[in-house]
């Protein structure tokens, strides 16, 4: 438990040091109006971490979330231009995500395929599945009613709603993770799964559950992302999947499951948005830019890694004493 | 429905080459569109007739397949050399798959352009561009500066860093800046055409430079996104979105004010323009030769170059005038 803690201070220590090293080149940064912003900016890969850090906690992943998300996305735009309300739509995509990630969860458990090889499946047959329904075609801003745009950015208590439903997800997510039969088993599955078959939990079971959880986060998502950024097209969140696994394996999140918590995946997205939203504006060459987010994730991992490592069990102490 | 089109497209034949009989006279030129039903393509064809009707003696077929492939083009054309049109300008599917179909139409004395979307050199008299990357360049910096009396700070929001045609019109742009002393173009960044990113991207150029007074983005989605973002910051009056973008997308940030105009090719101009080349070059008042200029009308003249290829003029601009017309178009 210790070292579950210390890992979570050195990413926390990593996030300051970070901020401090964008303020000495960009002073403006670290105002808290644009920590706010940045927050906001955020909150989509956060709420998809969290997802994604159950599906990894029970040894699956989930490649097909940025999909899904564009997928549920097209689907809030499209009801949107048919009229149908605000409540109703975010009802419907949130219950569409999570139909989407159990037909995942469902190949998983019943089929027992990798669940690497299935979502990589349904990840392309869901951006397909936007193309037959718009025939490629974009959803614009004026084709979008005010009030759909509107609502993620509605400033509640000096936030938008965008962020307070990040803040609201990761409490969920934490309660669900630390006080719940079903949070436990996410842990028991990944950490040991024939322990947990004798503690009468099913693995497959909770595999879908975890699949459906992070569908449905998706799909909540992919509103949110649409009425963001005001288009709704095919590609919206191309690789944004990959951004959701690093978060998680920035956070500590073990990628062999069964170990993770629901602070270190916040940081983990945190840390990855902080370079996204800071790269722009401290003037450092877009050529490099990649390079510098790929460096930063391979760092934060090594770092993790490392402080992860037990150092070995003597096991012949006698031998030892001899030498 | 194939058997049923072929009947159809005989029936038509048959009919056309009545009537061509009837009115000698009367130039037939067919505008082939790489597939029927695209909004771009109609307002082409809306171009063209414009064109026949002030040249008077023309007769426009406009046709094209049902999808976009180069197999249907090919039976669009064969059915057309066995119309005898006169003159056969296509906007095609596939450069090279066109060739020997296209070949043959000219063996027998059809004339043959591209536009649009060209076709390899040996299956076409003449290409038509919309446009060329050196007016590309010069145009996305102009509608900066017709915005910025005073001048000011603009920076450049781009598609990836190694997107050919990007880095071409802007390194065709910083060649011209130079004529537009009050404009400062204080950087570029990338959006790699992805809408969160482009934002990001944008977001922080104003915040970089918070003198900014416009976005140039030649790309749809770069410009959609630098507009949202312009939106958001509520700089709407302050900085100005301009660059590449279809009117479709555009057209609730133009009405918004986010951004005052942008530029694409006019696809009226375009089937206006290819239907003049072809209708010159079938009367035999023009030759297809690098260096000849030959005259379209109301968009004045077209030069070709080496490859016979013209650039027909500036991308066309759309601002709050125009817009309402353009956004059902394409």
């Amino acid at each position: 438990m210790s070292i579950l803690k210390s890992r979570e201070t050195i990413l926390a220590l990593a996030i300051l040091a970070l901020l401090a090293a964008v303020a000495s080149r960009f002073p403006g940064f670290v105002a808290p109006a644009n920590l706010a912003r940045v927050f906001t900016d955020t909150s989509p890969l956060i709420l998809l971490a969290l997802g994604q850090m159950a599906v990894i906690l029970t040894k699956c992943i989930d490649l097909s979330v940025a999909a899904n998300l564009a997928l549920c996305g097209m689907v809030a735009a499209l009801m949107n231009g048919a009229g149908v309300p605000l409540p109703l739509i975010l009802l419907a995509v949130i219950a569409l995500g999570a139909m989407l990630g159990a037909v995942n969860g469902l190949l998983v458990w019943k089929l027992g395929i990798p669940s690497i090889v299935v979502t990589l499946g349904t990840m392309t047959i869901y951006r397909g599945t936007i193309f037959l329904m718009t025939g490629g075609a974009w959803i614009n801003a004026h084709q979008m009613s005010e009030g759909f745009k509107a609502f993620p950015r509605a400033v509640i208590l000096g936030l938008p709603v965008m962020a307070w439903i990040g803040i609201a997800g990761i409490a969920a997510m934490a309660l669900l993770l630390t006080r719940t039969p079903l949070g436990r088993a996410f842990y028991a599955v990944g950490g040991n799964p024939h322990a947990a078959v004798y503690a009468g939990i099913s693995v497959g079971r909770t595999q879908f559950a975890a699949f459906v959880l992070s569908g449905a986060l998706a799909g909540l998502v992919g509103y949110l992302w649409v009425a963001r950024y005001a288009v709704a097209y095919v590609d919206i969140a191309g690789g944004f999947e990959l951004d959701v696994v690093a978060a998680c394996v920035i956070g500590g999140i073990a990628i062999a499951g069964g170990s993770g918590t629901v602070a270190g995946a916040v940081m983990g997205a945190l840390f990855l948005g902080i370079i996204k939203n800071a790269l722009p504006v401290v003037g450092i060459s877009p050529f490099w830019q990649m390079a510098i987010s790929g460096s930063a994730i391979l760092l934060a991992i090594a770092f993790n890694t490392l402080s992860q490592r037990d150092g070995g069990r003597i096991i012949l102490k006698k031998a030892e004493a001899a030498e | 429905m194939s058997i049923l089109r072929n009947i159809l497209t005989t029936a038509a034949v048959a009919s056309a080459l009545m009537a061509g009989t009837a009115q000698a006279e009367t130039m037939r030129i067919a505008l082939v569109v790489k597939a029927l039903g695209i909004g771009f393509f109609e307002a082409a064809n809306k171009g063209a007739e414009e064109a026949a009707k002030e040249l008077g003696d023309v007769e426009i077929i406009y046709t094209g397949p049902t999808d976009t492939t180069a197999e249907g083009q090919i039976e669009v054309i064969n059915s057309l050399i066995a119309q005898r049109v006169d003159a056969i300008a296509v906007s095609a599917n596939d450069t090279d798959a066109l060739v020997p179909t296209l070949k043959k139409a000219m063996d027998r004395g059809i004339t043959v352009i591209s536009w649009d979307s060209g076709v390899a050199p040996e299956g076409r008299m003449m290409h038509l561009d919309p446009s060329s990357a050196p007016l590309i360049g010069n145009t996305i910096i102009k509608l900066a500066a017709d915005h910025l009396p005073e001048g000011g700070e603009v920076a450049v929001l781009s598609a990836t860093t190694t997107s050919t045609n990007q880095n071409t019109w802007i390194e065709e742009m910083n060649k011209v800046a130079g004529n537009y002393p009050n404009v400062k173009v204080v950087g570029t960044v990338y959006g790699d055409d992805l809408a969160d990113k482009s934002y990001r991207e944008a977001q922080g150029l104003m915040q970089t430079y918070p003198n900014l007074k416009a976005i140039i983005a030649p790309t749809s989605v770069g410009i959609v996104a630098a507009a949202q973002a312009v939106t958001d910051a509520g700089k709407i009056g302050q900085v100005n979105v301009t660059g590449l973008g279809l009117p479709s997308e555009m057209a609730g940030h133009v009405k918004s004010g986010a951004s005052k105009s942008f530029a694409i090719w006019n696809p009226i101009d375009l089937g206006y323009s290819a239907t003049m080349l072809a209708h010159h070059l079938a009367k035999g008042e023009a030759k297809a030769e690098p260096g000849a200029t030959i005259p379209i009308g109301r968009m004045g003249e077209v030069t070709l170059d080496e490859n016979n290829t013209a650039a027909m003029a500036d991308p066309f601009t759309y601002d709050a005038s125009n817009i309402d017309q353009f956004s059902s178009i394409f």
